[in-house]
């Protein structure tokens, strides 16, 4: 069963295909978004083809699989009418499948089912990520902080956590947010000397 | 007070400007309802977030919401329309070079004699064996049955001497600068962006076509009209508030100002104020023109949802899919529209209410008094450029007379 991937996102096209190939699904096709759709999959000839459902391009591959201009066969969102939730959950995922006509249900569920957590589990990837991310970014601002107090209070560094943390449990606000706001006065006046 | 939350999908159009004004203006707060708006970029995705309950309503194309009522290409779900978001509003334009070629004017023209230019051009290239392409948003949008219409009574075949492809909104104008598509018919502001990037002359707006044509919709599933009936009563109410204001002359610069912005269209300011001004730039670099009712909004009733508006929809879905006629398929089609709701939303409001849910589309030349249970309702020409006229009672006939 050939598959075709049609993602904006290139690292969530890798992690889905990872996934389908460790399922034995291995007549994958990652079609580039970057060039034009339509003869892509014409060559591929897909039996099913997986969008993420933002794609900006999801009105034109519709058009063209309506139009079958090309494939023998027409191609159909694949709507799962005996159990709404499973394409309910698709959706919420972010990911809309399109299957043949013909194609026999017990095979494409697997399918729809394994993007669906690939999806699912590239979200919380991204999450995360972020979370790091922000972490990183929380922990360098409050080292700032902390160096700025030192200089300025002429203190050691556990003198100037202490100060940072003493002012936020009384003003019931985060570490970092008191972090910010001494980097960002020390930026607009910290020449004032 | 409801104190009813709807989250509203639309795609970045002037049209969708109803749901925004109607939140960010307080037409919604005073009625009790909330409004979320949820962004997206195609209408595959708002008719998705839709019927899988992601969204309440949605801002849509019209015969999209027959289409997914009738179950054309996914499994039917039944919508309901209770209001028009506007009529018109969209154009057709052409890139540079067939701008060239077909000798456009700095003017709006006549369709019929645009027609008779386009089609040399369509006949001689497929004589070249390299066929005209236009690009229209959607299959099932008001934009390809207009275009469409157009074309066929002026002796140009969609699918023979033409190609109609899909393109969507905001990627029109590269499609149309890449030579990717030699026309299009999309809504603003985007015809007005592909002419000031100087890769497009817009050569007719769709109010020439059909001088009262309805555009976008606001639709929901059935099930949910059902449930929460006096909900949206109070959202059709707030609409139509939000409606009244958007035709006030004042409005339009504060109105522009909340479009424009990025969580709405993100697009220039200036191609949006002259889209809601009727002010509309038809060439590279040459000033505005007014064109009245380029997109016309609340007056006569326009946010009415006339079940005979739909029956021409759906006339065009048989003529465009090349389907037999239905007639159990028509009546579906027309029960889309719910002028029962619009009426009863509004009842007691003074808005003009019309006696009739159907009428004759196309057969007035100029402004006439019409029946109404509440209110003075006047409704102006709402001709086709080709003259004929809609009789959504005989539907059969008027399409053996289309060409």
């Amino acid at each position: 069963m050939r598959i075709a991937i049609i993602d904006t996102s290139a690292g969530r096209a890798a992690v889905i295909s990872d996934g389908l190939r460790d399922a034995g699904l291995d007549d994958l096709v990652l079609v580039d978004t970057s060039k034009p759709l339509v003869a892509q999959i014409e060559a591929a000839a897909p039996e099913v083809v997986l969008v993420n459902l933002e794609n900006p391009s999801r009105d034109l591959l519709e058009d063209f699989f309506a139009m079958s201009r090309a494939l023998a066969r027409p191609i159909a969102m694949f709507v799962d009418q005996s159990d709404a939730e499973a394409t309910g959950a698709a959706i919420d995922a972010g990911v809309s499948a399109y299957v043949v006509d013909g194609l026999s249900k017990h095979r494409i569920k697997p399918v729809v089912d394994l993007a669906i957590r690939r999806f699912q589990a590239f979200s919380r990837l991204q999450r995360e990520l972020d979370d790091a991310k922000n972490a990183l970014a929380e922990r360098a601002v409050v080292d700032k902080a902390k160096a700025i107090l030192m200089k300025r209070r002429q203190i050691d560094e556990p003198e100037a956590y202490a100060l940072l943390r003493g002012q936020a449990m009384r003003t019931n606000r985060r570490i970092s947010e008191i972090a910010e706001a001494i980097v960002t006065s020390e930026a607009l006046m910290g020449d004032m000397e | 007070m409801t104190g009813e939350r709807f989250r509203i999908g639309f795609l970045p159009l002037v049209d969708a400007a109803l749901p925004v004004l109607a939140n960010e203006l307080g037409f919604a707060a005073a009625e009790g309802v909330a409004i979320d708006l949820v962004r997206d970029m195609t209408w595959a995705t708002v008719r998705d977030r839709l019927l899988y309950g992601h969204t309440d309503a949605a801002h849509m194309i019209a015969p999209l919401a027959i289409a997914t009522t009738l179950g054309k290409d996914r499994p039917a779900v039944p919508l309901a329309v209770p209001f028009v978001l506007g009529l018109n509003g969209n154009a057709v334009t052409f890139s540079a070079r067939l701008a060239k070629e077909t000798g456009l004017a700095d003017t709006l023209g006549d369709p019929i004699r645009i027609g008779a230019a386009l089609k040399k051009v369509a006949d001689a290239r497929v004589a070249a064996g390299k066929a005209l392409r236009f690009g229209v948003v959607h299959r099932y949008s008001s934009h390809n049955y207009m275009l469409r219409y157009w074309l066929a009574g002026v002796g140009i075949r969609p699918d023979q001497d033409i190609e109609i492809v899909v393109t969507s909104p905001p990627f029109a104008a590269d499609a149309l600068a890449a030579g990717e598509v030699d026309g299009i018919c999309v809504g603003e502001p985007w015809n007005s962006i592909a002419v000031d990037r100087g890769v497009g002359h817009i050569a007719l707006a769709t109010a020439q076509i059909w001088r009262r044509g309805v555009e976008k919709v606001l639709a929901m599933r059935e099930t949910v009209l059902d449930e929460r009936r006096d909900a949206i009563e109070a959202l059709v109410r707030a609409l139509h508030a939000a409606a009244a204001h958007f035709v006030e002359p004042g409005a339009a610069e504060e109105s522009a100002d909340i479009l424009a912005r990025p969580e709405y269209l993100d697009a220039p300011r200036d191609a949006v104020l002259r889209a809601i001004t009727d002010r509309i730039r038809l060439v590279p670099g040459g000033e505005p023109i007014h064109y009245p009712d380029f997109m016309f909004q609340y007056r006569e009733a326009a946010n009415f949802p006339w079940r005979s508006q739909a029956a021409w929809l759906y006339s065009q879905m048989v003529r465009w899919d090349y389907m037999a006629f239905d007639d159990a398929e028509a009546a579906a089609a027309g029960n889309v529209f719910r002028p029962d709701v619009y009426r009863a939303a509004l009842a007691g409001s003074g808005a003009p209410l019309p006696g009739a849910s159907s009428k004759l589309e196309g057969g007035l030349d100029e402004p006439i008094g019409a029946g109404s249970t509440q209110g003075r309702l006047t409704l102006g020409s709402d001709r086709f450029f080709d003259g004929r006229a809609f009789d959504p009672d005989d539907i059969e006939t008027y399409l053996t007379e289309l060409p």
